[in-house]
């Protein structure tokens, strides 16, 4: 990036009598969630045409003509809407200026979508295997009970809706080459970052000796159960393994399933109470390090009065109460806080929050991760993590 | 309550100024509660639209070598330029969009199509300015620190070249909003560090260069032969919108009726009395719709300083509710037609080059104390913006 960046500039100063400063373009890139650079030719151009478009970006015109042309905020066109289950669908994106194919299988992207003149913003698993020669990706999403955005994206979404992208991010990845011997234990909507492992590894033709449980309700609830079926049909190495809801799988079930789970690397994603059996199985049997785990961020954020607030730029945590604004807390806690008016009316003191939640000591209002919120009117909502 | 010293509110009392500070944020609740689809629809389309308009403006001027394309690719560059900088560009940077919870439409992000960065402007406008409305000594608002607008100010010789100084500004509008935030006067008196000046120097020289970079050099390039033309369209264009804010501008805080205050009257100063300030400090004018969009909602100044970061769209709706207040509680609510506001601000000016009056306190309608609104008048109150109504 900072070789593209220094190419770019010294090209530019050829180029241009007023040649020099990005700084405002520069500002913007930080503060959008934007992926940012594309190939440095293409940079090139872009920087060039700057001169043209300041103060706004090339990419705030061209989005215009086709909402994909765009790398400040990344968004991508649902073009197909694939339902799963009852309550289950995949959305097949097809991304814009800005993507890049070169996620892992496992990771999961934040989807942004505008509900009611307001982006929100959540993060699914990915589900389809990285694929750059089909240019388009999947998620799954399941309808949460209450999950007002959820239910959106899987009931009401029509194919052709433009949606925002995050970076796909997360640690709980298939590396490759792929260990020799591997265990998947998965509920419900856990198989999610699984699915996307498991197709990798069907398209690069090297399945290695899998076995997978999978906890799952009812048939006609399930997601991929087919699919399941058919890899297991066709693969002699991979072994599906599969149990009901009704009656949960525990830890002692997955021992007669996979005796020698010991001598495997074991990828666990699904309900929070399975994930604490398998940490605690996995430790005690002092072989921690080869358990991968996915928490849902849904159950890390539980909304309360006050909490841990992180500091993330100036690596300083502080504990508050719920009646503590996020500007005092920060000001106590000697990180340098913009501020203005103290009165929620300036927008002097917005920064972004990166993850957890805030309540708006006004009127209550909870404000979730991914949006700049006023420091000096809301207070901590259960830890949380702003970016200064 | 020191405000309470201030005439036009003598007649409240503690209960009533407090009740009116619920009134007043239960407007704004009530609207918080509303906001969605429809206003994000006004802001996107203004927003489109007004690219449209640049677009169409610079590829007309390629050919400003032909008058007619010369005078049309000014016209369009102008009114593109002046709905950027009044509707768009200064009620993003409010926050009033904030809410959308879009990077790209976030006073955290915005930069706007003037000299001014908008990190500067943030700080002398949204902060000082609305925060210390019309206070003496603290919002530099009040003439700019080169105008005496107030008789409470007092007069110096320098005070005689004041129509000039006032031509200048609004000829040079956008440089002088450019460089408002270095605060000239406390560099002049060293109260301020001099590394923070050269620091916001920096900052407004990086602006500049690319905002006269584009106009002056870029796009008169790019016109090849008619590059002539298209600098003094673009100077045209530049200049237009200069007046044009300007007036719009001086008609918020000068005309007669919008007070100032002093210090002292900020002692124990909170939310309600701030409102009341607010109330006081500010001047409407009337007009159309298409008059408000271009000068940025600040027809509606007295509902933009009581709710600065309240999406301009609904300023109407808000002002209804305000006057409906005003009426019931016998506060002075200043407006008229822009004519003469303006008319008004200039008289002000002009008399005030010359000394006089500077000890006196002059109020609106001096002598002539509104009567006290009666507990009966206000219990048959029940309005919309009745707290209770409102935020249940």
């Amino acid at each position: 990036m900072s070789a593209r960046t220094h190419l770019a500039t010294v090209a530019l100063g050829a180029l241009t009598a007023a040649a020099g400063a990005t700084a405002i373009e520069a500002r913007r890139r930080v503060a959008s969630r934007g992926i940012g650079a594309l190939r440095p030719d293409t940079d090139l151009v872009r920087q060039v045409v700057a001169r043209m478009t300041t103060p706004l970006l090339p990419d705030d015109y061209l989005h215009l003509l086709n909402p994909l042309w765009t790398a400040r905020e990344v968004r991508g066109r649902v073009v197909r809407v694939v339902p799963e289950t009852e309550d289950a669908a995949t959305l097949v994106i097809r991304p814009g200026w800005g993507w890049s194919f070169d996620y892992q299988p496992g990771q999961y992207v934040g989807i942004g979508v505008s509900v009611e003149g307001r982006w929100l913003w959540r993060s699914y698993s990915i589900t389809s295997a990285p694929r750059p020669d089909q240019r388009h990706f999947a998620v799954t999403v399941k309808a949460m009970p209450e999950g007002r955005l959820s239910g959106h994206l899987v009931r009401g979404l029509a194919p052709g809706t433009v949606v925002r992208l995050a970076v796909p991010q997360g640690g709980f990845v298939l590396p490759d080459p792929p260990p020799p011997r591997l265990l998947f234990w998965t509920g419900g909507s856990g198989v999610t970052p699984v699915m996307a492992m498991l197709r990798t590894l069907v398209r690069r033709g090297t399945m290695p000796d899998v076995v997978h449980v999978h906890a799952a309700p009812e048939r006609s609830e399930s997601l991929f159960a087919d699919e399941l079926r058919a890899l297991a049909d066709q693969h002699a190495n991979y072994r599906l393994v599969e149990a009901s809801r009704d009656r949960p799988v525990r830890v002692g079930d997955l021992e007669r399933a996979c005796p020698d789970w010991r001598l495997r690397e074991a990828w666990v994603c699904g309900p929070e109470r399975m994930l604490d059996d398998a940490e605690d199985h996995w430790r005690r049997a002092g072989l921690g390090d080869r358990l991968h785990l996915e928490r849902f961020s849904a159950s890390r954020t539980a909304e309360a009065e006050g909490g841990r607030i992180t500091f993330a730029a100036s690596d300083r945590v502080v504990e508050a109460d719920g009646a503590t604004s996020l500007l005092e807390a920060g000001e106590g806690a000697g990180v340098a806080m913009p501020f203005g008016c103290r009165m929620g009316i300036c927008h002097t003191c917005v920064v972004p929050l990166a993850s957890g939640a805030v309540q708006d000591l006004r009127n209550g209002d909870i404000y979730r991760d991914r949006q700049g919120i006023q420091t000096c009117v809301t207070a901590a909502a259960g830890d949380c993590t702003i970016d200064i | 309550m020191a405000i309470g010293n201030v005439k036009e509110f003598a007649h409240l009392t503690d209960e009533q100024v407090e009740d009116l500070g619920r009134r007043f944020d239960a407007i704004r609740s009530s609207i918080e509660a509303d906001l969605g689809s429809r206003d994000a629809r006004y802001i996107r389309n203004l927003i489109r639209v007004q690219r449209r308009l640049v677009v169409a403006a610079r590829v007309t001027l390629f050919a400003s070598a032909f008058p007619p394309a010369w005078v049309a690719g000014t016209g369009l560059l102008a009114v593109a330029k002046i709905l950027e900088n009044m509707e768009i560009g200064h009620n993003v940077m409010h926050g009033q969009w904030d809410w959308m919870n879009d990077p790209e439409i976030h006073s955290g992000t915005w930069e706007w199509d003037t000299t001014c960065p908008a990190e500067g402007w943030k700080h002398s406008h949204n902060y000082v300015h609305h925060t210390f409305t019309n206070v003496l000594g603290k919002d530099n608002d009040v003439g700019y620190g080169i105008l005496r607008v107030r008789p409470e100010q007092p007069w110096h010789p320098f005070n005689l070249g004041q129509p000039v100084y006032n031509a200048l500004l609004a000829l040079l509008f956008e440089w002088g909003v450019a460089l408002h935030d270095l605060d000239i006067e406390a560099i002049r008196k060293r109260r301020k560090d001099p590394a923070e000046t050269r620091r916001q120097l920096k900052v407004i020289w990086r602006k500049v260069r690319r905002q006269v970079g584009k106009d002056y050099l870029v796009f008169p390039l790019l016109s090849g032969p008619a590059f002539a033309s298209t600098v003094t369209a673009n100077a045209t264009a530049n200049l237009i919108r200069n007046l044009w804010s300007y007036m719009i501008i001086f008609c918020g805080h000068f005309p007669d009726g919008a007070e100032v205050f002093l210090e002292e009257e900020l002692e124990g100063e909170q939310r309600p009395q701030w409102y009341l300030r607010q109330l006081l400090g500010a001047a409407n004018f009337e007009g159309g719709r298409l008059l408000h969009v271009m000068s940025g909602s600040l027809g509606y100044q007295i509902e933009h300083h009581l709710f600065p970061d309240l999406p301009s769209n609904r300023y109407p709706e808000i002002a209804a509710q305000v006057r409906e207040l005003c009426r019931t509680y016998r506060l002075p609510y200043t407006i008229g037609p822009l004519h003469r506001q303006y008319g008004q601000t200039l008289r002000t000016l002009l008399k005030l080059s010359l000394p006089g009056s500077s000890s006196q306190r002059r109020r609106r309608g001096e002598g002539r104390r509104a009567p006290r609104a009666t507990i009966e008048e206000l219990r048959r109150y029940d309005g919309p913006m009745a707290p209770q109504a409102a935020v249940s």
